[in-house]
């Protein structure tokens, strides 16, 4: 028991966490059809089940999870996982259509039928469904009520509404400029371009994996490794100080993380060159501006020549230039956390004087 | 309803008798304008005069109706919608939003008023209605349904998931207790690094008139967002007007355009 406790401890650490949901994406890509069948997807369901039943026996465990908040995240998991096994099982189904020469499912359906009854009463049940769900869990889970508001005294941890803890993760790696303001703009700013971006006429109306690999593999990264699993791990794992506590571990307030982050600038003048930091701020922080005007302003030129040269001429310059900028933004996330893992990087430009940090 | 048609047997002539009479009465004849929809005549009539029904086409791809296709996620979103509108319109009669009577009045509400899950619904359902609208956009990336016609319904949908969420965030606020002003708290520190509007943020130093500056704490980006410097007063009556004025009429106009155009761009998506 306290083996596989300390198992899941051990895995639920930031890195071996993140780590693993996008290997279980990249599991799902590669593997796609194997993992398509019914058995894998509620074999995964009931898993989960046997998961939280056995962990709800651990003290640590039931406190975080039965949270009233928490409770809808811990549905989110389910659902999510779930949605997203389903999502890819249909697309395997029609791309083995489409592979001999059968139209997708979507097509045979093609035919029309009478929104009443067959609309209508599907509408009913799923609305006296809901309602009955939503009125038994509000029967047995009170909603939450603290001490009144006291200004003097801040929790710890103090979070965020659950939906915006992927965000307030982002605060571990990013300024609040960044992470709070910028990315979430770009976040927003980036779903709203996608139907401009993507020219791929294909797959438009039914399930496919096969015919848009590229923008699906890159939606559910952003969407169910970078916004929903990092909601999970600020729910569950974030602790006391915002460290991090396994599922099975006591919030400890005491828990004291060494920090000893070093920005890019000190790696360069001072480890590389064995010189002190410039005084002038543009000196100092020049070879971090000059890391993301390549990253941000050669790459993509670079790409358009290379790799990505078939995407540039589908796309045209002015779509592949905002595609790719919002595409290297998103990746800036998981490249901080790689840089940081390993070299404890803190800061690529850290222009404190004008809180300008990346 | 007019459906119970179809649980009538001939076998039994009293009820099929009082049913005849019923809908032969003018009251009845003045709700209704035509018979129960099980003739090809009356599903159409019944879509075209009835003003809830006439939302929907009258007939519809047979993929489309499927929870396979839709996951019924868009429905439930509105569903919840629905549910959170009634159920926040009870909580209004109970709560004020002022420091003196926000929290008592929460308090009161879950001791004092019998049968009271009205504030359970309305949090689970906001929670699940996030929950919902994530699905729903997920399900429509996945069948591809922002591909052309339908690219500007996305981004009508988009907004709306911003406008979910910001109904959510500012409902968190109202019952003023711990939870609710420390993750407002949190969230709204964030404004204070807006680029340029933020006092701290990178760029507002440049705003300024030699010594005088442009932007500080008491007028930047998080200033104008909480009615001050931190989440009092202010605050409090700023979220509550959005909460429950604002936001839900920007998200209901938006959710008629949604409708309006699944139907104009050729209802739901399918194969072409
Ligand atoms: C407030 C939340 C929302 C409500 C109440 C809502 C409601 C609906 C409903 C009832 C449908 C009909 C088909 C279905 O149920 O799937 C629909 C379709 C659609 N929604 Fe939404 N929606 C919401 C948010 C969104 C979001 C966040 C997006 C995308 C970012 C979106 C994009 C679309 C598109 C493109 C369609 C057409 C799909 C098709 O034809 O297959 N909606 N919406």
């Amino acid at each position: 028991m306290h083996l596989l406790k300390d198992l899941v401890n051990f895995l639920a650490d930031p890195r071996i966490y993140f780590v693993l949901a996008v290997g279980m994406l990249g599991v799902l890509v590669w593997q796609r059809n194997r993992l398509a069948s019914g058995r894998v997807g509620y074999g995964l369901m009931a898993f989960l089940t046997v998961f939280f039943l056995f962990g709800s026996f651990d003290r640590n465990f039931r406190l975080i999870v039965t949270k009233p908040d928490n409770v809808p995240i811990v549905g989110l998991i389910f659902v999510l996982l779930f949605f997203t096994w389903y999502a890819m099982a249909e697309a395997v189904k029609n791309d083995q259509r489409l592979e001999v020469g059968k139209p997708p499912i979507e097509k045979e359906e093609e035919n029309r039928v009478w929104v009443w009854p067959d609309l209508v009463y599907t509408e009913l049940i799923a609305l006296v469904l809901c309602s009955v769900i939503l009125i038994v869990w509000s029967i047995f889970l009170k909603a939450p009520l603290e001490q009144p508001a006291n200004r003097a005294a801040t929790p710890n941890p103090s979070k965020a509404p659950w939906y915006f803890l992927g965000l307030q993760e982002m605060l571990v790696y990013f300024d609040p400029w960044l992470a709070g303001v910028v990315l979430p703009g770009l976040i927003i700013v980036g779903l709203m371009a996608i139907p401009y971006i993507d020219m791929n006429p294909k797959g438009n109306g039914y399930y496919t994996f096969k015919e848009r690999k590229a923008e699906i593999t890159i939606f559910l990264f952003g969407f169910a490794v970078l916004w929903v699993s990092l909601i999970v791990l600020g729910t569950f794992l974030r602790g006391p100080n915002w460290n991090f506590f396994g599922p099975f571990e006591y919030w400890d307030i005491h828990k004291l993380l060494p920090l000893t982050n070093v920005n890019l600038s000190e790696y360069f003048w001072v480890r590389m060159l064995g010189r002190g930091l410039p005084t002038n701020w543009a000196v100092r922080e020049f070879p971090g501006i000059l890391v993301m005007i390549v990253y941000l302003g050669v790459l993509p030129a670079v790409l358009a020549r290379g790799w990505f040269k078939a995407y540039y001429e589908k796309m045209g310059a002015a779509r592949y230039h905002v595609g790719v900028f919002l595409f290297l933004m998103m990746m800036l996330l998981p490249v901080k956390m790689l840089t940081r893992w390993l070299f404890n990087l803190k800061y690529i430009v850290a222009i404190h004087e004008y809180f300008f940090n990346i | 309803m007019a459906t119970e048609v179809k649980t009538i047997e001939p076998k039994e002539p009293a009820l099929t008798r009082a049913w005849n009479w019923l809908t032969d009465t003018q009251i009845w004849k003045s709700i209704f304008r035509h018979g129960a929809p099980v003739t090809d005549r009356n599903r159409v009539l019944v879509m075209l005069s009835n003003v809830f029904l006439h939302l929907h086409p009258i007939r519809i791809r047979k993929s489309g109706v499927k929870l396979r296709y839709t996951w019924c996620m868009g429905g439930l979103s509105f569903f919840l919608f629905l549910v959170l509108t009634f159920t926040g319109l009870l909580l209004m009669f109970y709560y004020r939003p002022t420091l003196e009577y926000a929290y008592s009045d929460i308090v009161g509400l879950r001791e004092h008023v019998p049968l009271g899950i009205m504030r359970e619904m309305h949090r689970w359902g906001a929670h699940a209605m996030v929950i919902t609208v994530w699905l729903h956009m997920f399900r429509v990336f996945m069948t591809g349904s922002y591909k052309p016609p339908r690219e500007f319904n996305w981004n009508v949908g988009v907004i709306m998931l911003v406008l979910t969420l910001l109904l959510s965030f500012t409902g968190y606020l109202l019952p003023w207790d711990q939870l609710a002003i420390w993750a407002i708290t949190v969230g709204s520190n964030m404004a204070r690094a807006t680029p340029f509007l933020g006092h701290e943020g990178p760029g507002a130093a440049l705003l300024a008139f030699g010594d005088v500056k442009l932007i500080h704490a008491g007028d930047d980006a998080r200033f104008a967002l909480l009615g001050g410097t931190f989440v009092g007063e202010g605050a409090l009556l700023r979220f509550y007007v959005l909460h429950c004025v604002g936001l839900p009429l920007a998200i209901a106009v938006l959710m008629a355009v949604h409708f309006w155009r699944v139907r104009k761009d050729g209802g739901i998506s399918g194969p072409l």
